[in-house]
């Protein structure tokens, strides 16, 4: 019952920004996209322009897909769809590329692997590839927008607790003993497996609190 | 309406005896008590401490695990009590009690109470805080002070009591004022590993060494697993598997190289090798149940102990070794079921 009154509020109500940064954020209610959200979250910079440049790359191409959606065949779309990100991608390399090296290589292979993101095809496919243009635009930016809070509160976690930082300012003072593993790769998992539990545990409050108040 | 009768679902073993799993987990607590003790003598006060910590952050996380499931509190089946001594007897004596109680916070919290308590859980909970701990912290766990230091009854190793999540005091001051010539901080494995010292393994027999506050201690340890033995709470092919696996390929690793890898006698009292073999790797939860199953189990934990201490890149592999050999088991378990009484090998189709 409940599942069903959620895909409608889903799908006709929700309006396509808010859907993506909040209702179905892709990394805390889709779980799409983890090989970024687990590899380069050590530090809240580093997720930060992550988050940026899979919005752009999302914006720019769903706008395109969606301009062309009519022209292309349905046998190759997901071809043509991988083509037109790419083309995203190859500009958002060279973007973080000329504004600052020291990002550009902390991310490293993670800005070309936009382009095999789960999240940037299943919204290609899934939404761009049938809406209009600004609908499809604003889902990219809502999903992306979406996409870069999750990554930014996972960084957040793992900055602060694996090196007392946040984007590089102590907040913990020098005394603080820094818990090495979050910055390591089983620190991704834990961080992100915190989230979710936290997510969990609100949205069953929320639904004991419903029950409970249908009851009197 | 009356209700329908209500089995209690209980975790293995499910033994026949008038015998209990908190009657069980109650005499392993009693074969562990030496071994505290004399961890206690060897390392003063913050060893004591350090336990009490432990065991009591095992406790109220269980507690608190209980209430947030509405379940019925399990902190009397003593498996808790276990977790946090076996957790704290791991760790060296001069780890700050904070990290000892955030340790014990994630054996039992994401170690086992997540996975559904006691029974359920994948890994033994204590390796699983001392992993997270050796992972977070590496320096202070592997900061070593020796064994029966002067004024250890009175006063504490200054680490020992950093403010929860902040650094510890250095103890190198507290070194030179307890004169302790000559010692650097590492047990007879780093010597060995990394300056080629080794250590007599008749002095690592009696204990009296830097180490974890309760891995020092073969005899206790020896003494503790056959009491559990011989009243049959215990497999014994585990440990001894383990033991013998691991003292065969030290011997064979020993005379290819005398030079660089020690004998038998000291990879079998150095480290938590005589712990891990007696207390960790017997968790009746972690291991498979099979009598095939568990010599594999052991000679896979042994193995692997000696592959990671000769050819790995850290001194010690007990733990590790226990963790891979848990994540085995469900695996080892499936391969050697017995066969039924009656039932025929499958035709190979030709």
């Amino acid at each position: 019952m409940t599942a069903e009154k959620q895909a409608v509020t889903i799908t006709a109500d929700t309006h396509p920004f808010l859907n993506g940064l909040w209702k179905q954020n892709p990394v805390f209610v889709m779980v799409l996209g983890m090989c970024p959200t687990l590899a380069i979250t050590n530090s809240v910079r580093n997720a930060i322009s992550m988050g940026l440049a899979t919005t752009f790359v999302m914006v720019v191409s769903y706008g395109m897909i969606s301009a062309i959606r009519k022209l292309i065949p349905k046998q190759v779309r997901i071809a043509s769809f991988i083509a037109i990100i790419a083309c995203g991608v190859t500009v958002v390399d060279f973007l973080v590329k000329a504004i600052s090296i020291p990002v550009y290589q902390a991310l490293g292979a993670y800005i070309p692997l936009i382009v095999s993101n789960c999240l940037t095809l299943e919204r290609a496919e899934a939404y761009a590839g049938k809406q209009p243009v600004i609908k499809s635009m604003l889902d990219g930016l809502g999903m992306g927008l979406g996409f870069a809070l999750a990554l930014t509160c996972l960084g957040m976690v793992r900055e602060v607790l694996g090196a007392g930082t946040f984007l590089g300012y102590p907040v913990l003072g020098s005394h603080f003993e820094p818990w090495v593993l979050f910055l390591l790769p089983p620190g991704g998992f834990i961080s992100l497996a915190m989230w979710l539990l936290f997510f969990a545990w609100r949205k069953e409050r929320a639904a004991k609190l419903a029950a409970a108040e249908a009851t009197q | 309406m009356t209700p329908a009768t209500v089995l209690a679902v209980r975790t293995s073993p499910h033994a026949h005896a008038p015998r209990s799993v908190e009657k069980i987990m109650a005499n392993v607590v009693f074969a562990l008590l030496p071994i505290c003790v004399y961890a206690v003598w060897l390392f003063g006060i913050s060893a004591l401490a350090l336990l009490i910590v432990t065991t009591a952050a095992a406790l109220a996380t269980e507690q608190m695990f209980c209430r947030a499931g509405d379940k019925r509190s399990s902190i009397g089946d003593f498996s808790a009590v276990i977790t946090g001594l076996l957790l704290g007897l791991t760790l060296p004596p001069a780890l700050p009690l904070w990290m000892g109680g955030l340790g014990a916070f994630i054996a039992i919290g994401p170690g086992k109470m997540v996975f559904g308590g006691l029974g359920f859980n994948v890994f033994n909970p204590a390796l699983v805080g001392r992993a997270f701990l050796q992972a977070a912290f590496p320096v202070a766990i592997t900061t070593y002070t020796p064994a029966k230091a002067l004024d250890r009854f009175t006063e504490f190793i200054p680490s020992t009591l950093a403010w929860p999540f902040m650094k510890a005091a250095p103890i190198t001051e507290w070194m030179v004022k307890v004169k302790v010539d000559g010692f650097t901080g590492a047990t007879p494995l780093m010597l060995q590993k990394f300056d080629h010292v080794t250590t007599d393994p008749w002095s690592m027999f009696l204990g009296e060494r830097a180490g974890s506050a309760g891995e020092t201690a073969p005899l206790l340890i020896l003494l503790g697993g056959l009491y559990l033995i011989i009243r049959g709470m215990m497999s014994w092919r585990v440990p001894l598997a383990m033991l013998l696996s691991s003292v065969v390929l030290a011997q064979a690793f020993h005379m290819s190289d005398p030079a660089r890898y020690p004998g038998a006698l000291f990879v079998l009292f150095s480290g938590g090798l005589m712990l891990g073999a007696m207390f960790m790797a017997t968790d009746p939860v972690g291991s498979p149940v099979t009598s095939r199953g568990m010599w594999i189990y052991g000679i896979l934990m042994g193995t692997l102990t000696v592959a990671i201490r000769f050819l790995g890149g850290l001194a010690e592999g007990v733990m590790y070794a226990i963790l891979l050999g848990n994540a085995l088991s469900p695996l080892i378990e499936n391969v050697t079921q017995p066969k039924t009484y009656g039932e025929r090998r499958k035709a190979v189709a030709k």
